[in-house]
């Protein structure tokens, strides 16, 4: 166990834990913040993924003392009250189904349009690709971050 | 008009018991700081009253309506709820929708399943939003004194033209609330559908995309426990012996113990099958302190019948496919049919086990104590697995209490709910409440599994190129995928359907639109390589044999009808443009099927790039009555037609010595975003019938427009899924 000082959305969080546990389950089981999901533990879905700084990150392999004092930002993190562009986009093509994926294809598209804000479909498969939707909502995933 | 007899009984009208505050995450003291989602930004009613077990009504007019199904990502939770406002006569945006708990004395068939949902439940949601309606008509009368037949509604809102007077819902919720419930009560036409028939979008979609806890993983109370199973690393394997002490030792365990799900003598519902009856429990406060205990169990399994062996099994099914199989439909003579025949045309068709991973893994929370048990999380037959945890836990089916979360997803996978029964089990033996957690390689090594299918097509064609003779025989392991009374037959004079299913320790069941997954596929392409060989455009040759299923049907018990199922065809036809604007350089393929009661026509756009398939468009038509929710119902067909594809071109299970050789998304491949099609067109039949579902009839019958396109476009036809074995992600 060992104790550690995170910036999480904004907000200083101390938690103690086992150094190797996956910053996935501190936001989960420590902090509660449930909004990142758990797919498949091995950073293979794209479900957990979490901004650390600007940089797209799978939450489910990413040890909690590697993350020193980068900011951490999770699906909750993202706006005060909900309209961030992205999340706007994603209401307004109402694009989930089940929805239990789309916290990850959010941050992953969060972070792919800071870094290249008009991505060609391209560029788009390129920076999604990690990120699975079992349901097949990728049509709509599409259009919507190519409306942002 | 339609005028309906209304059916509940007195319990209907008691009050319902869901979780407070919409139910979710009781311990969690930041939830009361929570943003507000749209829902909740309506100024909530400081009295509620209830009208039905559907519905209560608040003083100021806000309504909040039960969503009876489980919701797996169909959208039933918000088009459901839609169907009784309509008849209800409220303005949406004064709707709340909360999730009803599992209450059979109200609600009729709390199942997703089977695309039922929307059809199953048509009529009892128009009736309890009608009763209602009357309910509030009659309260206004009362106090307006005039007869009832004068009251009129529309949106919310109860008028009496001649006298000019008007009130709110709200303002005589309280006095309907007392009326005595009409025996029958009238519906309104379709025509005048306000909400039915719009587009509405999700109700849960704003507590979706910002993370808000609304998942059975996401749920948690107060003391709450983690606990995770080891069941057998293959098929007919049991537990001989757990050494769990180093295990015990680590932080933050509990307890380590064996459970065994079912009791002896225990006679099993079908919604029981599972893989595995013992299992290892760790217990532990963390999930990631009892994934490591986990790891540090030492168990030894011994066998208890024999591995399964893909080469084995696929071996099997073709010996089987071979020879004379059960006989489910015979007309005319076929024997005769293919002796005479100048020309036979014979494919067999394959596919293997698939697993369904639901994007979230199983879980499911309990607490059960001496005398109740409280159960919450993702299950789509929560009805049936009240029985099956009441017999388990010797309580009467009273005392146990099933609210259901959002599901991440279902597929079929979620019909079996031996993970509520091991959660019941694992909490009454910690006297505590626990959250059971799968890890995706729990979910996928001991799924229950599609069945691997196996099936032999076979035409006779007479010297004049035409069809005298059609034979079918296949089957699958514990399943076959044949439904014999579906089209061609009907359409053909000498016609044989034969199946077989092949025993296995390897646990199959239903996924998303079972049997026909795979038949669909594997009859689509075979159409095409009949209608090629006879010299027909495949549209035309199928729309032939619809002319004749329809004039001049064969036998009696075809279960289609022909007029809709061509319908789709020509629409997608049309909408196409097929064989008269067909895109210069893109290679087409199409496809018709019918089932889950819903018609679908498909024809897929397909380039080649680097030598792989690429999609560009898909074409669909779709008879599924009326729908209700359109934006929504054109998500679920663009879905349908991904995981069609999907599964069709990358997606397989192989077993060697009884083990799945793929246990999670490193070697197990899903569809991705650059694999999906870059457009989807989706045109529905406008025919005012009554709805049927969709969260099925989609994925089948794409697989055949999907081979039939790659046949155009390499000039070989694809027999076994899947159709790129190996396959790397493209893009």
């Amino acid at each position: 166990m060992a104790t550690f000082n995170l910036n999480i959305n904004g907000k200083k969080q101390q938690v103690d834990v086992d150094p190797a546990t996956p910053i996935l389950w501190v936001l989960r089981d420590h902090l509660n913040l449930v909004g990142t999901k758990y797919g498949c533990g091995i950073a293979q879905c794209g479900t957990c993924t979490i901004l650390v700084g600007d940089i797209a990150m799978r939450s489910c392999m990413l040890p909690v003392s590697q993350i020193g004092n980068q900011a951490v930002t999770t699906i909750e993190g993202l706006s005060e009250d909900g309209d961030h562009p992205v999340q706007k986009a994603w209401l307004e093509h109402d694009v989930p189904q089940c929805g239990y994926c789309q916290a990850g294809q959010i941050m992953n598209a969060v972070a792919l349009l800071k870094a290249n804000p008009k991505p060609s479909d391209e560029e788009i498969d390129g920076a999604m690709n990690g990120n699975i939707c079992r349901c097949g909502t990728y049509v709509r995933i599409k259009a919507a971050i190519k409306s942002v | 008009m339609t005028i309906v007899k209304t059916t509940y009984n007195r319990r209907s009208f008691l009050q319902t018991t869901v979780l407070a505050g919409g139910g979710m995450m009781l311990g969690f003291s930041w939830l009361a700081s929570c943003n507000p989602t749209p829902e909740e930004v309506l100024n909530m009613p400081k009295e509620w009253f209830n009208i039905n077990g559907f519905l209560k009504i608040g003083e100021n007019g806000v309504v909040t309506i039960m969503s009876p199904n489980p919701e797996i990502g169909q959208n039933v939770k918000t088009s459901m709820p839609m169907i009784i406002a309509e008849e209800l006569d409220v303005d949406w945006k004064n709707v709340v929708v909360e999730q009803a708990p599992l209450n059979t004395d109200i609600f009729t068939r709390q199942v997703a399943g089977g695309s039922q949902s929307i059809r199953q439940g048509w009529q009892s949601l128009r009736m309890a939003g009608a009763t209602a309606r009357h309910m509030l008509r009659e309260a206004a009368a009362q106090q307006w004194q005039v007869p009832v037949a004068e009251i009129t509604t529309a949106a919310g809102m109860l008028y009496h033209e001649k006298s000019g007077k008007s009130i709110g819902y709200g303002e005589v919720a309280s006095a309907a609330a007392k009326i005595p419930v009409p025996e029958e009560v009238q519906l309104k036409d379709a025509k005048d559908f306000k909400i039915i028939g719009t587009s509405r979008k999700n109700v849960d979609g704003k507590k979706i995309v910002t993370g808000q806890p609304l998942f059975g993983l996401d749920y948690k109370v107060e003391g709450m426990l983690i606990a995770m199973i080891a069941h057998p690393p293959a098929f007919g394997m049991k537990l001989k012996s757990v050494d769990d002490s180093a295990a015990k030792a680590m932080p933050g365990i509990k307890d380590v113990f064996t459970i065994n799900l079912y009791n002896e003598g225990y006679e099993k519902q079908w919604s029981d099958t599972t893989a595995f009856d013992e299992l290892v429990v760790v217990v532990g406060n963390t999930t990631w302190e009892v994934m490591n205990a986990k790891k540090a169990l030492r168990i030894e399994w011994e066998r208890t019948s024999a591995a399964e062996n893909t080469e084995g099994y696929m071996a099997k099914m073709a010996a089987l496919t071979a020879k004379p199989a059960t006989q489910l439909r015979k007309d005319g003579n076929p024997e005769a049919a293919f002796k005479s025949a100048a020309k036979v045309i014979e494919r067999t068709y394959t596919a293997p086990f698939l697993p369904h991973n639901t994007m979230e893994p199983m879980n499911f929370f309990a607490h059960v104590t001496a005398d109740k048990a409280e159960l919450v999380g993702p299950v789509q037959t929560p009805e049936f697995m009240e029985k099956t945890v009441a017999a388990r836990l010797g309580l009467p089916l009273e005392k146990i209490d099933i609210q259901m979360t959002r599901q991440g997803g279902g597929f079929g996978r979620r019909l079996y709910g031996h993970f509520v029964v091991e959660a019941a089990v694992i909490s009454q033996k910690m006297n505590a409440p626990i959250k059971l957690v799968y890890t995706r390689e729990d979910d996928m090594t001991q799924g229950i599994y599609r069945p691997a299918y196996h099936v032999t097509y076979r035409a006779a064609l007479d010297a004049n190129n035409k069809l005298i003779g059609f034979h079918i025989r296949g089957g699958g392991i514990q399943d076959s995928p044949v439904h014999a009374d579906r089209f061609p037959a009907g359409a053909i004079d000498n016609y044989l359907a034969e199946d077989w299913t092949l025993d296995s320790n390897i646990s199959t069941g239903a996924w998303r639109a079972p049997g026909s997954n795979f038949i669909a596929g594997a009859e689509q392409s075979f159409l095409d390589e009949v209608a090629e060989a006879m010299g027909k455009d495949p549209i035309e040759f199928r729309l032939e044999l619809f002319d004749r299923a329809k004039k001049n049907p064969v036998g009696k018990n075809n279960d289609y009808e022909a007029a809709r199922y061509a319908g789709v065809l020509e629409l997608v036809r049309e909408k196409s443009g097929w064989g008269k604007n067909d895109p210069a350089g893109v290679h087409r393929g199409v496809s018709a099927y019918y089932c889950h009661n819903s018609y679908v026509a498909q024809v897929i756009d397909m380039v080649l790039e680097d030598g792989k398939p690429l999609i560009q468009k898909v074409h669909c038509a779709v008879d599924c009555g009326i729908v209700v929710n359109p934006d929504a119902a054109i998500n679920l067909v663009e879905g349908g037609i991904v995981d069609g594809i999907g599964h069709a071109l990358y997606s397989t299970l192989t077993f060697k010595d009884g083990a799945a050789e793929q246990s999670n998304f490193d070697k197990y491949r899903l569809i991705r975003h650059s694999e999906a099609p870059k457009a989807i067109e989706v045109h529905f039949v406008s025919n005012g019938i009554d709805p049927t579902g969709l969260g099925e009839p989609l994925n089948p019958p794409i697989i055949g427009a999907l081979a039939n396109a790659m046949y155009k476009a390499t000039g070989k036809r694809v027999y076994d899924q899947p159709f790129l074995a190996g396959g790397q992600i493209l893009g």
